[in-house]
């Protein structure tokens, strides 16, 4: 346990307490200032990692989780995993600071927010510095879970549980997915180690199972980053608490998909196929999410398809740098080496203004209860800080100096405009594509960020059409967003510094084969000349303002696409109808009845078993080392038939109970004569507590013989049942008897000998299941508790539901 | 509904359970050199209880043992994961049992193992559920 472990688990640890600190604390302190502490103590860890990350050294922990499997919880820190750990811990601590003042001490359930929220900020960490790709995985699909439960916190509208059910299962099947292709790379690697599977990269790549590997892992990530077409849950996942969104849904989880690219750029970059895919659905995903942004009516909408464009950009830029790995050294790979750089650049750029924009806009909507940007207007006047924090998150998105956004967005132009030179991957008839699409998504970039901060702050100001009357928020809310609103202004005039100490060696952990070749170099600088990016910049300024002010007279084109050919339309329609096809299969087979379920067990009890015995050509009946049976025990099985056939002929249900009771106590009988007294009095006590709850269950049971009496005497008579059971028996008595007459392996029963000496104990029964097999008889206690809970929720369900 | 009569079943009752009671506790402490141990020794005991029930009514044993025994069950269960938990902390694995003998003042050498604590959970686990399920069945009428 080192101290890096510490403070990957520390969250974890802490949200048990959360609700102790809500139970005892939250009428005089808001639960999240004890929470705060926590991304507080590891961002600082983390600031004080900087130097020692900044200077080239990495540092590597583990602890043994199984290592039997070879999973363990490796923790690995460099470049890039440092970056996003920083991202998870400042923007989680300042929008835990926003939350304090945006949900309300009184009225919200804050233990349950504060668990989730604690419960995703260690999945996150540990999804960002685990080494071992299972527990890579682990924490993945911990942040899915984590982000289901923020999404559906207001549960009771029904809109947060659509979002979140749709995100779960977007997530969670590219969750699936990709560990598919994880544990193809294990196969063919034979590691779970990202960093020993760098080194097999040529192996992998050559490898049949490459591509699949590549295809299934990129659906992970894919889905997860909100690349188009899986980007379809990212909308619906606004319904959460804005200071949710802000930070699960712009600043981190979203970008879970982005770290797995950049990390394992290494092992697949220098590809066509990596190339290929990332930077076209990335550049997809670009303009789908900058197109739509500009149609959406609500402030959180329009947020959520600009950071589906965002992350396409951040992703097409992955897709292009990779070609570095291609050239693998010189002057070419160091010009694509920029694209990385810009793309991890962006995404601290991105984290920085969006999570302001979010924070702003959950300001107006506190305010003023609504995010319809038709019901908004002229805010400026009542809410002046609110919009100067809005302005500056929207002119960097936008990507205008002197903002953050427009180095990035410069260094994006930069790199399509190279890309177009490149003489790999057919780029030659293609690549003209490349920053066409990238300009004429800024474009609507920019429309969409004029769009949030004039339609919400300029022109008429409609307090009727408000729900409450508009005020400046408190200033605590305001405290976050104006900090990384700073940030935006800061980074945009010091760049260098965050290029030295934290993307150097980021772009060194994605690429490392140019840094062992030093020509790893980054300046970033504001003014670099009349260039192409520059030129761009201008056009998309100047277009982007013609079309804002045209904005009424060719929005029509929106209404041309058919409402029912969306992915959205694809999704609703998918679920509804495997619905539907699942509830008629299940119907025909779940009828509510006992019997039917019995007959269905034994029937697959006889396949298996004896399909197997049959198969296996195992049936060996030897009877020559059989004691002899003597008087006793043919007493004692003439007496088991006859109370067996007493069950069968019984006219009372009463009498076919006590005759079950008698044939349970007959089998005792023999556990006793054969020397078996745990089991003797195991089996005493069973019977008698089951015949007593049957006996108690008498009253609910249907009538025994009237509906039948009518027809003929006794139970009706089912061949089917007859033949089911008679076939059991048989099964189970030549199972037994083989078992007997064979021994493929030595019995492990002489272990169990020594128990005195293992385990102080002279019952060997009762030390196989207390010590011997502890985890067994743990096992079948915990499935005792789940049976009397179930008995007793569904009784207690019934006697509700008739109460009604 | 007629009143039962049944004074018989009342007075042999109030000696049985008491008898099942005490047998029950000796089959859980047996379990470790002789027949018995948690789960049997936890089946006793809702046998008596069982028995009262029968004899009595749900109000009786509800007033004896004011306790729910669905937290029964839970709390077996927990009993029965912290000593497996308690292993780790001594860098074991996860269930290990260890046992020594200790001399004790009346009972002389006596052996003390930590099964005994893993069996109480599942002894209190399986009370919990005979009893739950007995007495949510009886309650829906």
């Amino acid at each position: 346990m080192t101290i890096l472990h510490i403070m990957i688990l520390i969250p974890f640890v802490f949200a048990i307490f959360v609700p102790l600190f809500y139970k005892y604390f939250n009428k005089r302190l808001h639960t999240g200032w004890f929470v705060i502490l926590i991304p507080i103590i590891i961002f600082v860890y983390l600031l004080q990692l900087i130097p020692k990350i900044a200077s080239g050294a990495t540092i590597y922990e583990t602890i043994p989780w199984i290592p039997s499997f070879g999973i363990n919880l490796d923790m690995y820190v460099d470049g890039l995993s440092l970056i996003f750990g920083l991202l998870i811990t400042g923007i989680g601590a300042l929008v835990i600071l926003y939350s304090i003042y945006y949900l309300s001490k009184e009225k919200e359930a804050l233990h349950n927010f504060y668990v989730y929220l604690l419960l995703f900020m260690g999945a996150m960490l540990g999804l960002v510095f685990s080494d071992n790709i299972l527990v890579l995985y682990v924490f993945w699909e911990l942040t899915s879970i984590s982000s289901f439960l923020l999404i559906a916190y207001w549960y009771e509208r029904e809109k947060s549980r659509y979002g979140a059910q749709k995100s779960m299962l977007i997530t969670i099947f590219g969750g699936l997915a990709m560990l598919s292709g994880f544990i193809m790379l294990s196969m063919i690697t034979d590691t779970y180690s990202i960093r020993e599977m760098f080194a097999m990269s040529e192996t992998i790549i050559a490898h049949d199972l490459f591509l699949p590997a590549m295809i299934l892992i990129l659906l992970g990530a894919f889905t997860k980053s909100a690349q188009f077409p899986f980007s379809i849950w990212l909308p619906d996942a606004m319904e959460a608490p804005t200071p949710i969104s802000a930070y699960l849904h712009s600043a981190t989880m979203v970008k879970a998909g982005i770290y797995l690219v950049a990390r394992l750029t290494p092992i697949f970059g220098g590809t066509a196929e990596w190339f290929w895919i990332i930077s076209t659905v990335g550049l997809i995903t670009l303009l789908y999410g900058s197109f739509n942004a500009v149609k959406q009516i609500d402030l959180k909408g329009l947020l959520a398809y600009s950071t589906i464009s965002q992350l396409g950009m951040i992703m097409s830029l992955l897709g292009i740098g990779s070609a570095a790995l291609y050239f693998g050294y010189g002057n070419e790979a160091a010009m694509y080496a920029a694209a990385i750089t810009a793309a991890i650049f962006h995404m601290i750029n991105h984290s920085t203004f969006k999570g302001a924009l979010f924070m702003v806009v959950g300001i107006v909507d506190h305010e003023t209860g609504t995010r319809d940007i038709r019901r908004l207007g002229g805010l400026m006047t009542v809410m002046p800080i609110t919009f100067t924090v809005a302005l500056i998150g929207s002119f960097a998105m936008a990507g205008l100096p002197p903002f953050n956004g427009f180095l990035s967005k410069e260094m994006f132009f930069a790199s399509v405009v190279k890309v177009m030179e490149m003489d790999a991957f057919n780029m030659e008839t293609l690549g003209v594509l490349f920053p066409i699409i990238a300009w004429v998504a800024s474009i609507f970039t920019f429309i969409y960020s004029m769009i949030l901060v004039f339609k919400t702050f300029r022109g008429k100001y409609k307090p009727e059409r408000l729900e409450k009357k508009a005020h400046e928020a408190p200033i605590g809310m305001l405290i976050a967003p104006i900090i990384l609103a700073s940030l935006v202004i800061v980074i945009f005039f010091f760049p260098n510094v965050i290029a030295d100490l934290l993307l150097v060696p980021a772009v060194a952990a994605i690429l490392p084969s140019l840094m062992e070749e030093n020509v790893l170099e980054i300046h970033i600088s504001a003014w670099h000349g009349f260039s192409a990016e520059l030129y761009m910049t201008i056009g998309v300024v100047v277009i982007g303002t013609i079309m804002y002010l045209t904005l009424k007279k060719w929005t029509k084109v929106y209404r041309l696409y058919p409402q029912n050919l969306t992915i959205n339309a694809l999704y609703n329609n998918g679920l509804e109808s495997s619905q539907r096809i699942a509830a008629s299969i299940t119907n025909k087979y779940m009828t509510g009845y006992t019997r039917d379920y019995l007959a269905y067990i034994f029937t697959f009890f006889v396949l298996l078993i004896g399909g197997t015995l049959i198969v296996s050509n195992s049936i060996t009946i030897d009877l020559t080392n059989d004691a002899p049976v003597n008087i006793f025990e043919m007493a004692i099985i003439l007496s088991m038939l006859v109370a067996a056939f007493t069950v069968l002929l019984a006219k009372s249900r009463l009498t076919a109970i006590i005759s079950l009771g008698v044939l349970g106590y007959l089998v005792s009988l023999f556990f006793v004569i054969f020397r078996a007294p745990d089991l003797a009095l195991t089996q005493l006590v069973v019977e008698t507590v089951t015949t007593a709850l049957f006996l108690l269950c008498f009253f609910h049971l249907p009538k025994f013989k009237e509906q039948t009496k009518k027809q003929k005497k006794g139970v009706p008579f089912k061949p089917l049942n007859l033949i089911i059971s008679i076939a059991v028996g048989a099964v189970v008595t030549v199972f037994a008897l083989s078992a007997n007459g064979t021994q493929i392996f030595e019995p492990i029963a002489s272990y169990y000998e020594d128990s005195y000496e293992l385990a102080g104990a002279k019952n060997i029964v009762n030390a196989i299941l207390v010590d011997f097999r502890g985890i067994d008889t743990m096992l079948e206690i915990f499935v005792l508790c789940i049976a009397a809970l179930s008995v007793y929720t569904m009784i207690k369900l019934r006697l509700s539901r008739r109460e009604k | 509904m007629k009143k039962p009569n049944d004074i018989i079943l009342r007075a042999v009752t109030n000696v049985a359970v008491v008898i099942i009671l005490t047998f029950a506790v000796y089959l859980f402490f047996a379990g470790h050199h002789n027949p018995g141990g948690g789960f049997i020794g936890g089946l006793a005991f809702a046998a008596a209880l069982t028995l009262l029930f029968l004899t009595y009514d749900i109000n009786s044993i509800r007033a004896n043992f004011p306790f729910d025994f669905k937290v029964l069950t839970a709390v077996g269960v927990l009993i029965a994961v912290l000593t497996g938990v308690g292993g780790i902390l001594f860098d074991q694995p996860f269930l290990f049992q260890a046992f020594d003998y200790f001399d004790l003042p009346i009972f002389g050498k006596t052996e003390l193992a930590t099964a005994v604590l893993f069996d109480i959970g599942v002894a209190l686990a399986v009370i919990g559920t005979a009893m739950v399920i007995i007495m949510t069945i009886s309650e829906d009428r």
